[in-house]
């Protein structure tokens, strides 16, 4: 039977170079919400509208009497727009403890004793939702893509429409950035993971909530920009090539979308400290 | 052979939180092995170790751990650090042996060798039937156990223990004072031990930095802090109306004076012929000694001598 030394025993192996903790965070971080059922069923439900396109491109690539299903630009803006409400729960289930969880049981400074910067911290926690997030719109619209391309037997589509690929992407990673950085922000000012589902609920609802008020009165859309989905339905709309739907200028809702941004960065440059300090 | 060089040091370090000063120009040097550092509750000494883990910013002055400047490589310094926090800290979520890996990955470590570390050190810590249990179900005991395993599981060169005794029964305790010996007479660790529990100290470190109110008012060997500049007496007296207006003459005479847990007051008197000069002041204070016995200075004395306190 082998003797087995329990004592402490000093570590010669390899060391890897400060820079890529955040490579840890985010993966420890996907790998316990792929372990949950839940979470699991959710990606899985957010998969269903992606069959659905693909039998749509399916029949109006075969069956001449489904000409009116055929693919363009408009049909992969509205799937994204499809996808918006997944969006929502993912960011809600996923998002709300990525930090509050972490302030409940003092792990910051456990993270922050550890050669990583503060940055660092941030961008795994980042990472976490932009990868699930992209996971339930930008790789679906680009497997639309794949899918007309092997359906139609011909690439005159995908090629007529080049423009879809940055397209899909771009507006999948301004959609998800800001999403999560909204998200990342508003988990770490509470340490209650249910108050920071509220608040975000309350961010997308209120504002909307406030331009439905306000073109109630007005019955102008020049206002949309109260509302942050609205703004990000028009940058989508701008980005695809497609006639906006709103009266607003479309730098307005740019704007918009970058203050929140700004303002995500600065509220988790604020929070996220190995120390908190109450002056 | 060389002594070696301080692991850390500060240079004029002052530390403020709004208006309320933590470490007032603070200049001082933890040497190699097991140095404690002493002080009451709001003394500045986890401030000090905040300080030097990079959390909060000195408002002037230089501190230097490991031979780096915090204020230049924070991230190396940390690389080669371990800080078990005061307060009850772990990674929501995570069974013992996940959380320690998890910590030796952020560190550094690959994969494999991180669980394996983990393994091992949640051995070494009293921990390793435990392994597999949810932090969150631990007792308090074993949390304390735990934030010691995710601060050595990379293996650093100075470990930061702040208060690492909080709330463990006298067997937890006990265990834990022995581990920390381990790491630093056995293992070749430097550590530097924070609390208020002078016990605790004196049994695990052979330095010491004391501080009060943000200032170093002691430091260096114990063993030489505990040196007489005088002689150190235990004295137990009758007076009419109680001991306090005697004490009160015996601070007014120079003599550090502090009570013990007894009727028993520790005495340090100054200078040569300690117990002929408190004869002569307890006939003068028509006093009778019922008892006196030299003592050997303890670092308690040293530390009441040094804040200030009765």
């Amino acid at each position: 039977m082998p003797i087995h030394d329990q004592g402490y025993r000093r570590y010669t192996g390899i060391r890897a170079q400060t820079g890529r903790a955040w490579s840890v965070i985010a993966t420890a971080g996907i790998r316990t919400l792929l372990a949950k059922r839940t979470f699991i069923g959710l990606l899985l439900l957010s998969w269903v509208p992606f069959l659905v396109r693909a039998v749509q491109i399916y029949a109006a690539a075969n069956l001449p009497q489904a000409q009116f299903l055929a693919p363009d630009a408009a049909m992969f803006r509205s799937f994204l727009q499809q996808q918006e409400i997944f969006l929502f729960f993912i960011t809600v289930y996923a998002g709300t403890g990525l930090i509050a969880n972490d302030r409940r049981a003092n792990a910051l400074q456990i993270y922050l004793s550890k050669p990583l910067s503060r940055a660092e911290y941030i961008f795994g926690k980042f990472a976490i939702l932009l990868a699930l997030l992209l996971l339930v719109t930008w790789l679906p619209a680009m497997l639309l893509l794949v899918i007309q391309v092997m359906f139609a037997g011909s690439f005159t589509f995908f090629l007529t429409h080049l423009y879809l690929v940055p397209a899909i992407t771009i507006f999948s990673l301004i959609q998800v950035a800001t999403v999560a950085l909204a998200m990342l922000a508003l988990s770490s000012l509470s340490k209650s993971s249910r108050y920071v589902g509220i608040l975000y609920a309350g961010l997308i609802f209120f504002s909307q909530a406030v331009y439905g008020i306000v073109r109630g009165i007005t019955r102008d859309t020049r206002m949309a920009w109260l509302s942050v989905p609205l703004d990000l339905q028009q940058i989508g709309d701008a980005i695809f090539r497609i006639e906006p739907r709103f009266a607003m200028p479309v730098w307005s809702a740019f704007l918009v979308i970058a203050l929140l941004i700004a303002a995500s960065a600065f509220i988790l440059e604020r929070r996220v400290r190995g120390i908190e300090v109450v002056a | 052979m060389a002594e070696p060089g301080p692991v850390v040091t500060l240079e004029g370090v002052t530390v403020t939180y709004g208006t309320n000063t933590a470490l007032r120009d603070i200049s001082t040097t933890f040497g190699a092995g097991a140095v404690g550092l002493l002080g009451p509750n709001g003394a500045g000494k986890s401030t000090m170790i905040k300080s030097l883990l990079g959390f909060v910013v000195p408002n002037q002055g230089r501190m230097r751990v490991l031979g780096l400047d915090v204020a230049e490589a924070p991230l190396q310094i940390r690389a080669r650090v371990g800080y078990m926090p005061e307060n009850d800290a772990h990674i929501p979520g995570m069974n013992a042996v996940s959380f320690v890996a998890y910590c030796a990955e952020l560190s550094g470590l690959p994969r494999v060798d991180a669980m394996q570390r983990a393994h091992e050190v949640l051995f070494y810590v009293g921990l390793g039937e435990a392994r597999y249990r949810n932090v969150e179900t631990y007792s308090t005991g074993m949390k304390q156990r735990i934030k010691l395993a995710q601060a050595l599981v990379h293996d650093p060169e100075l470990l930061f223990l702040d208060e690492p005794t909080n709330g463990m029964d006298p067997k937890g305790r006990d265990e834990m004072l022995e581990l920390v010996r381990d790491l630093a007479l056995n293992k070749g660790v430097n550590v530097i031990v924070s609390s208020h529990l002078l016990p605790d100290i004196e049994y695990t470190c052979r330095d010491v930095v004391v501080m009060d109110k943000g200032r170093v008012v002691a430091h260096g060997a114990i063993e030489g802090l505990k040196q007489p500049r005088g002689r150190v007496f235990e004295l137990r007296v009758k007076a009419a109306g109680g001991p306090e207006r005697f004490i009160e003459q015996l601070r007014a005479a120079g003599l550090e004076c502090h009570a013990t847990d007894d009727d028993v007051m520790r005495v340090f008197v100054p200078g040569e012929g300690g117990a002929q000069r408190l004869f002569e002041l307890a006939a003068a204070a028509s006093v009778q000694v019922r008892h006196l016995r030299p003592s050997v200075p303890t670092l308690e004395d040293v530390f009441a001598q040094a804040v200030g306190e009765e």
